[in-house]
């Protein structure tokens, strides 16, 4: 019986306790992986984000004076804050929104197709960051004035 | 792994089984559709989109109950969520009954502001 070749690799690190200034700089997560902490950092956002949710729901829909204030306020801001801030919170909300529901939707498919394999976790993973960014882009580009 | 089920259940727990699994996918399938449905009727409008045809949307009695219906999804789905972030990051059961509480307060909050809005139109 021969002895089995020695590893010519140094060993592989190994991840017991994640700590998050220690291990997650160096830790290299599957893209799966970032649209999984991504569906839950863009859900945190809108949480965090919904009073101004519903003040955009209010002003927008209350009554017609309201909704040119509405405008305005993306258009030439409110009093401390400039309008393409405003216009740049309303498009991380729209990203959040975008890879929430896509990364929703994605789930909901693993799930009803019992599609859990290491290729569909990446194929499909690929589809949700690209459709979200790309969407995201798009109508980032219409808020923004750019057509 | 510290045992915390059946007698051991912790007070800042969850339900432990498949009721919030269930209903976080089905609040997720009805905020989606009421998704499609607001985007459809945008799409498929007639000039400009203005104030008329924005609070148009939800001036029929069966779209604020829809709308209703939805802001109590979202009022589920968004504290099953926050209460899966508290209990993966925050270990000690005072700080993350502290948080949890909050998010109730803020949600229940949010969501009695969306429904008099809601009836304003």
């Amino acid at each position: 019986m021969s002895a089995p070749a020695p590893s010519v690799r140094p060993p592989r690190p190994e991840f017991r306790n994640i700590h998050a200034f220690k291990d997650l700089p160096s830790y290299r997560l599957p893209l799966a992986g970032i649209v999984s902490i991504l569906h839950r950092i863009s859900g945190a956002l809108m949480f965090l984000l919904m009073p101004f949710i519903i003040w955009m729901f209010d002003t927008s829909i209350s009554s017609e004076i309201s909704f040119a204030r509405f405008k305005s306020v993306f258009n030439q801001g409110a009093d401390p804050m400039p309008g393409w801030f405003v216009k740049l919170v309303a498009l991380a909300l729209m990203w959040a929104f975008l890879h929430h529901l896509i990364a929703g939707i994605r789930h909901l498919w693993m799930d009803m197709r019992h599609a859990v394999s290491k290729e569909f976790g990446r194929s499909s993973a690929i589809w949700t960051l690209t459709l979200s960014m790309g969407l995201t882009l798009a109508l980032g580009a219409k808020l923004f004035g750019l057509y | 792994m510290a045992v915390n089920f059946g007698s051991k259940r912790i007070v800042t727990g969850a339900h432990y089984g498949l009721r919030d699994w269930l209903a976080q996918r089905v609040t997720a399938l009805l905020m989606a559709l009421f998704t499609l449905l607001i985007v459809l009727r945008l799409v498929f409008s007639r000039g400009p989109v203005g104030y008329d045809l924005w609070a148009g949307i939800f001036s029929a009695q069966w779209m604020k109950t829809l709308t209703f219906t939805v802001i109590l999804a979202l009022l589920y789905h968004a504290w099953v969520g926050m209460r899966d972030i508290w209990m993966d990051y925050i270990k000690p059961v005072g700080p993350r009954l502290a948080l949890q509480v909050f998010s109730i307060v803020w949600l229940v909050g949010c969501a009695g502001w969306a429904i008099q809005v809601l009836w304003r139109v």
